[in-house]
C-alpha cells in the first residue's frame, strides 16, 4: 500500500532503542524466524524456505534486483565440496550509504537472514565483506556477530538441530570494485579484486572453486520478514513487480538527507518533497540519479509520475540501483557533475579489460578538455561513441557502469554541454 | 626506512593466526595482515610487505600487487592524521570541494602532500558512503566527521592540532529520531 506510506512503520530498521543488542532484538521477536525453520523442518524444508523466499520476490537490493530465492536455487546439489554464502557489504556506489544503518541499528536482523539462507542452501560457512572503510561499522558488527556465537544462532548444532555454520566477517581496503560480486570474491581469497570471466558461476565455482551465493546485506535482512509473514504478505507491501520495504538513500541538495525506510514503489516526488524536505534554499529541482552514480540521471520533467521501482524507472530511462537517490538542484553544473563521475570510474577501473581501462581514462580527459571550455561539439559526439565502444565488451559492469552516465547525462542536457564547447572551429560564408 | 629487520611481537602473532583461521588459505589473510601490519608501522613501504610476505609464507610480488590495489593502504609514511577529504557526487554537489580547499588553505598543502611537521596529509578521495552526511572527512582511515561547514573544519583541524580525535557519530534514521530520542532521555 504505497498510498499510505505516511502511515508505514518500518520493518527492516524499527525504531525500537537498543536493537542491536540481542537481548532487545529477542524481545522484540527476533531469531523467531530461525527457530521456526529450524524446529519445524517437515514444514520448512530446505526447498520450501528457498520456495517462500522465491515467491516472495525480494528483489536483489545490491543493485541488479535479482529474485533472491530464484539465486539461491542455482545452488548445486551438496557434495563433499564446502558451500558459502558470501555477504556483500561493500556499498561503494556513489550515492549509497543504506547497510551501514543495518550494521549499527539492526544486525541481528541481517544475521538472521544469512543463517536461514545459509541453511536453505546446506552452507557451511559465510563471510560478511564489508568496505574497509567502515571499519567503525565493522567493529559494531562483530559484537552482534559475537552475541549470536554466545546465544547459540552460530556454531555447531544450532538450537540442538543437526544445522551448524561459521560466519566470519571481513573487510577489504578501498576500491569500488569489490563491490563487483566476482571481485568481491576475489578479494575475499586475499588477492587483488579482479572480476573474474562468468560462467562459471559463483553457484558452480564461486569461493575456492566452491559452490557460493552472493548476496546483499539489505537483501538478507528481508529473509526473516518473508519466513515471519509469508510471501504473500511480502508481496502486499510496494507495487506489483518490486515489493518489500527498502531503504531509501537520499542525498544530495535536499533539506533533510539521510535514510529512511519505505515500502518499494514510492512516488520519487513523495520522497524529495514530503520526506526529505524539498530542495534546499527554496530552489527548483533540475535533476535526480535515482540508484547510485551509474544510475542514467532523470530531468526533472522526465520524473512526473515516476515511483521508485524497477518497471516504472525503466519506462521514465533509468533503473532502481541501489535506491541511493542524489538530487541535483537548478544551480547543478552538468559538466562538472559528468566530469567527476568520469573521474570515479576511471580511478575505480580495475585495469584487466581494455575498453574500460583505456576507455573511462578517455572518457575523464574529453571530459576535462570540455569542463576547461576547451572542448569542440565534435568532442561530445566522440564521448558518445566510446560509450558503444566500452559496454558490453568487457568481463563485468564497470564500463556499462561509467558508460551510462555519460551517454545519459549528455543527451538528457545537451544544450548545456554545447554552451560549454567553443562555437565552432572555422567561419561558414 | 632504517636497515633492520622487521619482525611482528608474539601478540601480532597471535591476532594473525587467528585471521588466518577465518579462511582456508594463509593467502586470503593478505589484506587483514597488511592492515595489521600497517597499524603497526603506520604505512606498508616495501620492506613492510616483506615482512607480510615472510610471515605468510608468500611470494613478496603477491603482497605487493594486493598492496598496491587497494586505496587504504598507505605506500609511504604519511602524517600523523590523514584526512580524507570526499569529493565525490554527493559531496561534490555539497561543499566537498570547499572542504578540501579549505583544508590546503590552512595547512599550507595540497592534496597529496604532507605537512612539514609530519601532522597532516590531505588526500582527495572517492565515495565513502556518507552521502546524506556530506561534505565529510575520514580521519586516518577510522572516523567519519559528518556534514562539515567552515567551522567545523577549523575545529576539527584545531582539535586535531592538540591530539583530540572526533568520535563516532550515530546518524539514526530521521523517521526514528524523535521516538530513540524519547527512550534514552
Amino acid at each position: 500500500m504505497v498510498e499510505d506510506w505516511k502511515s508505514y512503520e518500518p520493518l527492516l530498521i524499527p525504531d525500537i532503542p537498543n536493537l542491536h543488542k540481542i537481548d532487545v532484538y529477542e524481545d522484540n521477536g527476533g531469531y523467531e524466524a530461525f527457530r521456526t525453520v529450524l524446529g519445524d523442518q517437515d514444514k520448512w524444508s530446505r526447498k520450501n524456505v528457498t520456495e517462500e523466499v522465491k515467491a516472495a520476490n525480494i528483489r536483489g537490493r545490491g543493485g541488479a534486483g535479482f529474485n533472491c530465492g530464484l539465486k539461491w536455487s542455482f545452488m548445486p546439489e551438496p557434495d563433499d565440496r564446502p558451500r558459502y554464502l558470501a555477504c556483500n557489504g561493500d556499498e561503494s556506489e556513489p550515492g549509497t550509504f543504506k547497510d551501514r544503518n543495518i550494521f549499527e541499528f539492526n544486525p541481528h536482523l541481517f544475521i538472521e537472514g544469512a543463517l536461514i539462507a545459509a541453511y536453505a542452501m546446506s552452507i557451511d560457512t559465510i563471510y560478511v565483506y564489508v568496505r574497509g572503510e567502515y571499519i567503525d561499522w565493522v567493529n559494531k558488527f562483530e559484537e552482534a556477530v559475537e552475541e549470536a556465537y554466545e546465544k547459540g544462532y552460530i556454531g555447531n548444532n544450532i538450537l540442538d538441530s543437526d544445522f551448524s555454520v561459521d560466519l566470519h566477517t571481513t573487510y577489504g581496503a578501498g576500491a569500488y570494485i569489490c563491490g563487483e560480486e566476482t571481485g568481491m570474491l576475489e578479494s575475499l581469497e586475499g588477492k587483488r579484486g579482479y572480476p573474474r570471466v562468468k560462467p562459471p558461476f559463483p553457484a558452480q565455482k564461486g569461493l575456492w572453486g566452491n559452490p557460493t551465493t552472493i548476496n546483499n546485506i539489505e537483501t538478507l535482512a528481508n529473509v526473516p520478514l518473508v519466513i515471519n509473514n509469508g510471501a504473500e504478505w511480502y508481496q502486499s507491501i510496494g507495487v506489483e513487480g518490486h515489493t518489500g520495504p527498502v531503504l531509501y538513500g537520499i542525498s544530495g541538495h535536499v533539506n533533510k538527507p539521510g535514510v529512511y525506510e519505505y515500502p518499494a514503489g514510492m512516488p520519487v516526488m513523495d520522497l524529495i518533497n514530503d520526506v526529505a524536505g524539498g530542495i534546499r534554499g527554496g530552489k527548483k529541482l533540475k535533476a535526480l540519479i535515482p540508484g547510485g552514480a551509474s544510475t542514467p540521471i532523470l530531468r526533472a520533467d522526465q520524473l512526473e509520475g515516476v515511483s521508485m521501482d524497477s518497471n516504472s524507472l525503466r519506462e521514465a530511462g533509468s533503473m532502481m540501483g541501489t535506491a541511493g537517490m542524489v538530487v541535483m538542484d537548478e544551480d547543478t553544473d552538468m559538466v562538472d557533475l559528468l566530469w567527476r563521475i568520469t573521474h570515479f570510474f576511471h580511478h575505480e577501473s580495475c585495469g584487466q579489460c581494455t575498453p574500460c581501462r583505456d576507455g573511462t581514462g578517455w572518457l575523464e580527459k574529453v571530459m576535462v578538455k570540455i569542463k576547461n571550455g576547451n572542448g569542440e561539439i565534435k568532442d561530445l559526439d566522440l564521448l558518445l561513441d566510446m560509450t558503444t565502444m566500452m559496454e558490453g565488451r568487457t568481463i563485468c559492469a564497470l564500463a556499462d557502469a561509467a558508460a551510462w552516465p555519460v551517454r545519459h547525462t549528455i543527451t538528457r542536457f545537451r544544450d548545456e554541454f554545447e554552451a560549454r564547447c567553443k562555437k565552432s572551429v572555422h567561419a561558414v560564408a | 626506512m632504517a636497515e633492520q629487520e622487521l619482525h611482528f611481537t608474539d601478540e601480532e602473532l597471535n591476532e594473525i593466526e587467528k585471521i588466518k583461521a577465518k579462511f582456508p588459505t594463509a593467502k586470503a589473510a593478505t589484506l587483514r595482515v597488511l592492515w595489521v601490519a600497517q597499524k603497526k608501522y603506520g604505512h606498508v613501504e616495501p620492506e613492510v610487505q616483506a615482512l607480510v610476505a615472510k610471515t605468510l609464507d608468500l611470494p613478496e610480488s603477491h603482497v605487493h600487487g594486493v598492496a598496491s590495489f587497494y586505496t587504504q593502504y598507505y605506500k609511504e609514511e604519511m602524517g600523523k592524521f590523514v584526512l580524507d577529504v570526499c569529493t565525490c557526487l554527493s559531496c561534490q554537489l555539497c561543499g566537498g570541494y570547499d572542504v578540501l580547499h579549505q583544508i590546503e588553505d590552512r595547512l599550507g598543502i595540497k592534496a597529496g602532500e604532507t605537512t612539514d611537521d609530519g601532522l597532516f596529509s590531505v588526500q582527495e578521495v572517492e565515495c565513502l558512503g556518507a552521502c546524506g552526511y556530506a561534505p565529510m572527512v575520514q580521519i586516518t582511515n577510522g572516523v567519519y566527521a559528518n556534514n562539515l561547514t567552515e567551522e567545523k573544519v577549523d575545529k576539527l583541524l584545531e582539535n586535531l592540532k592538540n591530539g583530540k580525535m572526533p568520535e563516532f557519530e550515530s546518524m539514526v534514521m530521521r523517521q526514528n529520531e524523535k521516538r530513540i530520542k524519547a527512550a534514552t532521555e
